[in-house]
């Protein structure tokens, strides 16, 4: 079972309720196949943009392009969009083949054709011996196959998730994350991926659309997101633990700093990953000093939190076997390359000069 | 948590409401049942044993069929008919539309309305020629019909008092229980391409299917317990065609002072009661449970 995925744009989208504005015009797009994620804390206006792709609600300005063309005015049911819903969505009072089954029968599929879609569908996720059984009966890893292969079984070029692995435990969220990660591949299906885990988005997806009080902040790879923030909010919201930022006082300023020449060292804020932190930090790029307060021990990690001179905290990911200890009196350093500058009113990346 | 009662004390809470219960329920109840088994006594002799007479009377009672009869009319059309009118109104408020608010407060109406109050309202509106029932047949050229003082149509006029009476307090259940289907069920079987008629019977009827088992044991109960408005409106009449089993049961017992065969009508009535409640959770109890 092959489908071949759409391409899917949406261009300045604007949605409100009432008087609050949710989307404040929105632009991204994904090629046909691809996997795209719409990450950011909750309130900020991912699930708005899903339901508005997939037409449950209408938009109040901008457009949706499926396949290049226009679907903004199109019903829900015309979109061919499949979604799979954060709580799953089954209907509890019909069992896992007459759930999955759903679709075929509104669309008059004959019984015999519909029969087979759902027993091939069924044999894909690994349900084949729970056909019988209502959701109820099911655990949460079983639900979430079953509202998988709902979509599945009507062949939908696209389809779009809404953090459909939040009810999940650890195990099978990793589980099911590289499922449907190898059905985005496998079937060549178009996926759009709501979360607001960091750390899926970045695992899962082809594009990130990190998104902020209904804008996006940033577009880019896992990778651009990650080595390159576009400013101290996408700094600050990805990676586990996300990027220490640091104020140019609580830094010993290298002389290169100085020289830069778009902004006085007082109105940049200095960014830098924990894991990138070295300790001793003598006679490195860049210099802190700080006096330990707390240690957490993490198996391959401990991870540092360290008071800096102006009492501002930040943390430094160690992977030696001689940890600082509490109380502690410390000089962390880090390489030029690992910098990231900021301004500190607007919060923008300020380019590092060479 | 589990602090030790002392006994006695213990004995002396139980007292107060074991009491009432026996009072009110278990001795009554009890003591119909023994009365069906003794005739009446006079001033002249006393009540004496006469074992299964009463029940054969009731295999003779021409009224009493006919009463069983509009009795289950009376059920049959009351029952769906405010049910399906309940999910109606309900559905109606429920959506969002301007004005749901007032909207609610009318239909709740009639159930906050005594029955003797609803009966007497209902009275003008079927009062030949000068009632709003007369008025309207009137408009479509229908000659003005006595509802309440013929055969044919007593019956139906108290049904349709129950079930204006009784579809407001199910709609409350129904707009509750509609409120608490989940949203995304609706948007995935909408997605799916089903119109909002499909999502009503494929999602949302099947998940109210509880409330209206309870919608339908009450009703149930309720068509055979609220007789107030035969009472003032008709008297059962004319010639028993609007009569109720429990209408039937106050007249032979405080009309006619028969006390034992009011007993026995009273057993009769418990026993149908029994056997229909006992049947409606059997066969809607089935499928009820999935949560």
């Amino acid at each position: 079972m092959t489908v071949s995925g759409v391409s899917l744009g949406v261009e300045r989208l604007r949605k409100s309720w009432g008087n609050v504005e949710v989307l404040r015009g929105v632009d991204f797009g994904i090629e046909a196949g691809g996997f795209l994620t719409l990450l950011g804390p909750s309130g900020c206006g991912k699930s708005t943009a899903l339901r508005l792709i997939t037409g449950l609600d209408e938009v109040n300005g901008g457009s949706i392009l499926i396949d290049g063309r226009d679907v903004t005015k199109l019903p829900a049911a015309e979109r061919n969009i499949g979604m799979v819903f954060q709580n799953y969505a089954l209907f509890p009072h019909m069992s896992v083949a007459d759930n999955i089954g759903y679709g075929l029968k509104v669309r008059r599929v004959k019984r015999p054709a519909r029969r087979a879609s759902v027993a091939r569908v069924a044999e894909l996720m690994a349900l084949g011996n729970l056909l019988d059984r209502k959701p109820a009966q099911l655990s949460g890893g079983q639900q979430q196959r079953v509202a998988l292969a709902r979509v599945l079984v009507s062949e939908r070029p696209l389809v779009l998730m809404d953090e459909p692995l939040s009810n999940l435990d650890a195990k099978l969220r990793t589980e099911i994350r590289s499922e449907i990660k190898s059905l985005n591949k496998s079937l060549g299906i178009t996926v759009v991926y709501v979360t607001h885990d960091q750390s899926e988005a970045l695992s899962m997806s082809d594009t990130v659309v990190l998104m902020n009080r209904g804008t996006a902040v940033q577009l880019g790879t896992p990778e651009e997101l990650y080595n390159a923030p576009a400013s101290t909010f996408a700094a600050g919201f990805i990676g586990t633990p996300p990027m220490n930022l640091l104020a140019a006082e609580d830094v010993d300023l290298p002389e290169w700093l100085g020289a830069h020449g778009c902004a006085r060292p007082s109105d940049l804020l200095l960014g830098v990953r924990p894991e990138k932190l070295s300790y001793p930090g003598q006679g490195m790029d860049v210099t802190a000093a700080g006096r330990v307060i707390d240690l957490e021990y993490e198996g391959d990690v401990f991870l540092v939190h360290i008071a800096a001179r102006s009492g501002a905290t930040f943390i430094m990911a160690y992977h030696g076997v001689d940890p600082p200890r509490e109380g502690d009196e410390v000089i962390v350093g880090w390489d030029r390359k690992s910098t990231h500058l900021f301004s500190r009113d607007s919060g923008e990346a300020v380019p590092l000069g060479q | 948590m589990n602090k030790r009662l002392p006994l006695g004390l213990a004995c002396i809470m139980l007292v107060a409401p074991c009491a009432l219960l026996v009072a009110f329920t278990h001795y009554p109840a009890l003591r119909a049942i023994l009365n069906s088994f003794w005739n009446n006594a006079s001033s002249r002799r006393p009540s004496r044993f006469v074992g299964l007479e009463n029940y054969q009377a009731l295999l003779a009672d021409d009224r009493l069929a006919q009463v069983l009869v509009n009795s289950t009319l009376y059920a049959l059309g009351t029952v769906p008919l405010a049910i399906v009118l309940a999910i109606c109104m309900a559905l109606l408020v429920n959506a969002k539309l301007p004005g749901t608010a007032l909207m609610r407060l009318s239909f709740f109406m009639p159930t906050m309305l005594p029955m003797i109050a609803v009966a007497n309202i209902w009275l003008f509106f079927y009062a030949p020629g000068i009632g709003l029932a007369s008025k309207i047949l009137g408009i479509f050229g229908v000659a003005p019909i006595n509802f309440l003082g013929r055969t044919d149509t007593s019956l139906a006029s108290m049904m349709a008092v129950a079930v204006w009476k009784e579809a407001g307090l199910f709609m409350i259940f129904y707009l509750a229980a509609l409120q608490a289907v989940p949203a995304n069920l609706k948007d995935a079987a909408r997605l799916e391409g089903a119109g909002p008629v499909r999502v009503f019977f494929d999602v949302v009827l099947p998940l109210l299917r509880p409330t209206t088992i309870f919608v339908a044991v009450n009703a149930l109960i309720n068509a055979f317990r609220l007789v107030d408005h035969v009472i003032v409106m008709t008297e059962g009449g004319p010639n028993n065609s609007s009569a109720l089993l429990l209408y039937y049961i106050y007249t032979v017992t405080f009309g006619q002072r028969d006390f034992a065969y009011g007993a026995t009508l009273t057993v009769l009535m418990v026993a149908i009661l029994g056997v229909l409640a006992i049947f409606q959770f059997w066969i809607l109890n089935r499928r009820a449970h999935y949560q």
